[in-house]
């Protein structure tokens, strides 16, 4: 019995840690010793007491992959909680890029309309550049930045996703 | 007297250590001084409860504190210092995490505020040993050094078993701070699930109840487990009538002299065992992991069989493959709740399909795979395992092994019929294992019977242990199957290499029996099969550490042999076997 090759998902998890030396380096070295991918990573203390971090990650491989990641990070002594937010349900994804463009004249007219019509903000600006910030799926960013690129853009920082279920139910 | 709860009491952080140790029970460490763990040895100087083993090599520390835990169950303590001292621990590190072993490996630390310097012997030992412990800590507080070390035994013992390292800095050795009793310190985060789900095991029952070609699979985690949960295990496979093959790592889980074992599974497994695996229409995996060297070819593994898999650790779960009833507990409780149930709904196995499923098991055993050719000149690696067998069987013996084709003989001509007896490094298939491991187990059992069978090539990677044994009079006996060759390389070379023999045979071998009495020990050597027996009578009466030369023929195979890369009906027997194959062909269409 054979089984048709699995497809590639693409999940983004929450995982509550011990906000304590190495932790990262733990996780990370699981990604890269068993040859997960990792798409995006971000990490931030998140309690009142600094004790716990959320790693927010973007992962992708076949449902067996992702099942093995989820098992292998719940594995990890420091960890609290593993949650596949892309399999619990409804979730929001953001994530903030910062887009310094460089040009004159026409070009730079053109920069700032499209960054309007995205609802990007313009972070600083000289006479010859702007750097926008905008905040949004990652999809969003991704074609604004597609559009910066033929616009001057010289120089791009992304944040990684951040990512949280909706509605009242609280991890 | 009022009972009070004992307030912290206060001590260096070398008592400290020393302390802990006590109070998790620990009699026995294996470890080599140096520099950075000064203050820990000068505290061990100064008390009485806790024995110090002096390897000759900090990888011999880890492999006997391995053999320690194996051969007791217990966890498995090792003592090392920095830099050097860290990093030849690795090896013995990453094998305690494939094979499960409960080990706690001290390491000592530059002093703190040289941390990151590259001071001398320094090493990042966190970093290094990240990947190949189960956890590791750098303390850097001595106030919490105490916790940190009863956290660490928590964690080697508890759930899927594993080494765990503590570096600690030498200037915390030095300072005072308070001790946290081993009561105080709970894990927070790190509660593995030791009871199955109770629909699970209905349904699993269910399973087992309606199956027609079932197959218990046991491994390791049952013999993890302990004793109790192998005893356990034996009673539902007996209960069922079942046929039920074991890992490398499970050997001894269930009596091999049981009619329903049909020995060790996988890549040097028997015939019947591998034919039974890909036949069946139920395999029960308990405690084993579906490693590459039991499946073969993942795509053809087992193809026409559901199967249910036991395990304490939810990533050994659906990794290379994806089975259909997942049981996530200790092997003891859930086969345990499976017996229950297994009563209470007063299962009748089909006795019928039963019978005929036997049957053809029985077609595959009478192919009699381990059958060799023997000699009357040349002593058959096979051979000399069985005369060995035969003297040792019924004793109170302990074998270990180091890696390759004895290793594979010795699983399969040593038969075992109960747990911890049998330790072997089969995850990382690390030479020079079985020394060292000996050493742990004859500290651990001084009256008992070790044997470390080798091979001529594994026993030099760490044969500076020889030392060790000399100086606590260790009697482990190392019988050396010696055919001058890395031999499961050079099998692979035949088999798969065109017989081009590239840098697999051992020249200038010493001359072993000289060298047993450099040691202080006794050097025997047999060159006949006639030879054998005498020897082996030899060895085993005589008080102390003995290496056994026992010069087999050089260019034996080990068979039966899944190659790798294929499935168990394709599997390989040996000369005898394949003349008469014809006959097992249909058995294996079958399947």
């Amino acid at each position: 019995m054979s089984r048709a090759p699995e497809a590639i998902e693409r999940h983004t998890m929450a995982v509550i840690v011990d906000n304590e030396p190495g932790v990262l380096a733990r996780v990370i070295g699981l990604f890269s010793g068993r040859g997960y991918n990792i798409e995006s990573l971000t990490v931030s203390s998140v309690t009142e007491d600094g004790s716990q971090s959320r790693i927010n990650v973007v992962t992708s491989g076949t449902p067996m992959v992702i099942e093995q990641i989820k098992a292998q990070l719940q594995r990890l002594v420091p960890i609290h909680s593993v949650h596949d937010l892309t399999a619990e349900g409804a979730h929001i994804e953001r994530e903030l890029a910062l887009v310094k463009v460089v040009g004159k004249g026409a070009k730079r007219v053109e920069a700032l309309r499209i960054a309007d019509i995205f609802g990007a903000k313009v972070s600083d600006t000289t006479v010859e550049s702007f750097v926008f910030s905008l905040t949004g799926s990652p999809e969003k960013l991704d074609s604004f930045v597609e559009l910066m690129r033929t616009l001057g853009q010289v120089e791009l920082a992304r944040s990684g996703v951040v990512a949280i279920a909706r509605g009242a139910k609280a991890i | 007297m009022a009972a009070a709860k004992e307030t912290a009491p206060r001590m260096t952080g070398a008592d400290i250590v020393l302390r802990a140790l006590v109070d998790q029970g620990v009699d026995v460490i294996f470890g080599y001084p140096g520099g950075a763990v000064l203050p820990i040895y000068d505290a061990l100087f100064k008390q009485n409860s806790i024995r110090h083993i002096l390897v000759r090599q900090e990888g011999g520390a880890v492999h006997a504190a391995e053999g320690y835990a194996r051969s007791t169950g217990k966890v498995g303590v090792v003592l090392v210092t920095s830099g050097p001292g860290a990093t030849n621990s690795v090896t013995g590190l990453a094998d305690a995490l494939m094979d499960s072993v409960p080990i706690v490996c001290l390491t000592g630390q530059v002093p703190t505020h040289l941390i990151g310097n590259d001071a001398f012997q320094e090493c990042d030992t966190t970093g290094i040993t990240r990947s190949c412990t189960k956890h590791n800590y750098l303390v850097k507080d001595v106030n919490k050094l105490a916790r940190v070390l009863h956290e660490a035994f928590a964690v080697a013992r508890s759930g899927r078993p594993g080494p765990v390292v503590v570096d600690i800095p030498k200037d915390l050795q030095f300072a005072t701070g308070d001790y946290t009793l081993r009561e105080d310190v709970t894990l927070k985060n790190y509660r593995p699930q030791l009871k199955g789900d109770p629909e699970r095991i209905k349904a699993a029952v269910a399973m087992l109840a309606a199956a027609k070609r079932p197959l218990f699979y046991i491994g390791g985690g049952a013999v993890n487990s302990g004793v109790d949960a192998c005893k356990l295990v034996t009673k539902l496979v007996r209960t069922t009538g079942y046929p039920a093959t074991m890992t490398l790592m499970g050997l001894g889980a269930f009596p091999a002299s049981d009619k329903q074992s049909l020995g060790m599974v996988g890549m040097h497994g028997t015939y019947e065992s591998n034919l039974a695996m890909h036949g069946c229409d139920l395999m029960v995996a308990v405690g084993a992991r579906f490693d590459d060297r039991v499946t073969g070819r993942l795509d053809a593994f087992s193809p026409g069989s559901k199967k249910i898999h036991i395990d304490i650790d939810p990533s050994s779960i659906n990794k290379s493959v994806r089975v259909d009833l997942p049981i996530i507990g200790d092997v003891g409780s859930v086969i345990g709740d499976i017996r229950k149930e297994w009563a209470r709904i007063k299962v009748k196995p089909d006795a019928k399909a039963l019978a005929a499923w036997w049957q053809q098991i029985e077609g595959w055993r009478a192919v009699d795979c381990l059958r060799f050719k023997n000699t009357p000149d040349v002593i058959k690696p096979q051979f000399a395992l069985q005369r060995l067998y035969e003297a040792i069987r019924g004793r109170d013996v302990y074998i270990t092994t180091e890696v390759g084709q004895h290793q594979m003989w010795a699983a399969q001509f040593l038969r075992f019929e109960e747990p911890m007896r049998w330790l072997t490094s089969g995850g990382l298939g690390t030479m020079g294992y079985g020394l060292p491991a000996a050493v742990g187990v004859q500290i651990a059992h001084p009256k008992s019977l070790v044997i470390d069978v080798a091979g001529e090539a594994s026993i030099l990677m760490n044969i500076q242990e020889m030392g060790t044994a000399a100086q606590y009079r260790l009697p482990v006996k190392i019988f050396i199957l010696n055919n001058e060759y890395m031999g499961m390389v050079r099998q692979w070379q035949e088999l798969l290499h065109g017989s081009r023999y590239s840098e697999s045979y051992s020249a200038a071998l010493p001359d072993f029996v000289k060298l047993a009495e450099a040691f202080g020990a006794v050097g025997m050597r047999a060159d006949k099969p006639s030879d054998l027996d005498g020897l082996i009578k030899d060895m085993i009466a005589c008080p102390k550490a003995v290496i056994a030369d026992i010069r087999v023929a050089k260019d034996e195979n080990c068979y039966p042999m899944i190659p790798g890369g294929k499935a168990h009906n394709e599997i390989l027997l040996g000369p005898p076997q394949k003349q008469e194959q014809k006959v097992s062909e249909e058995g294996m269409v079958l399947v």
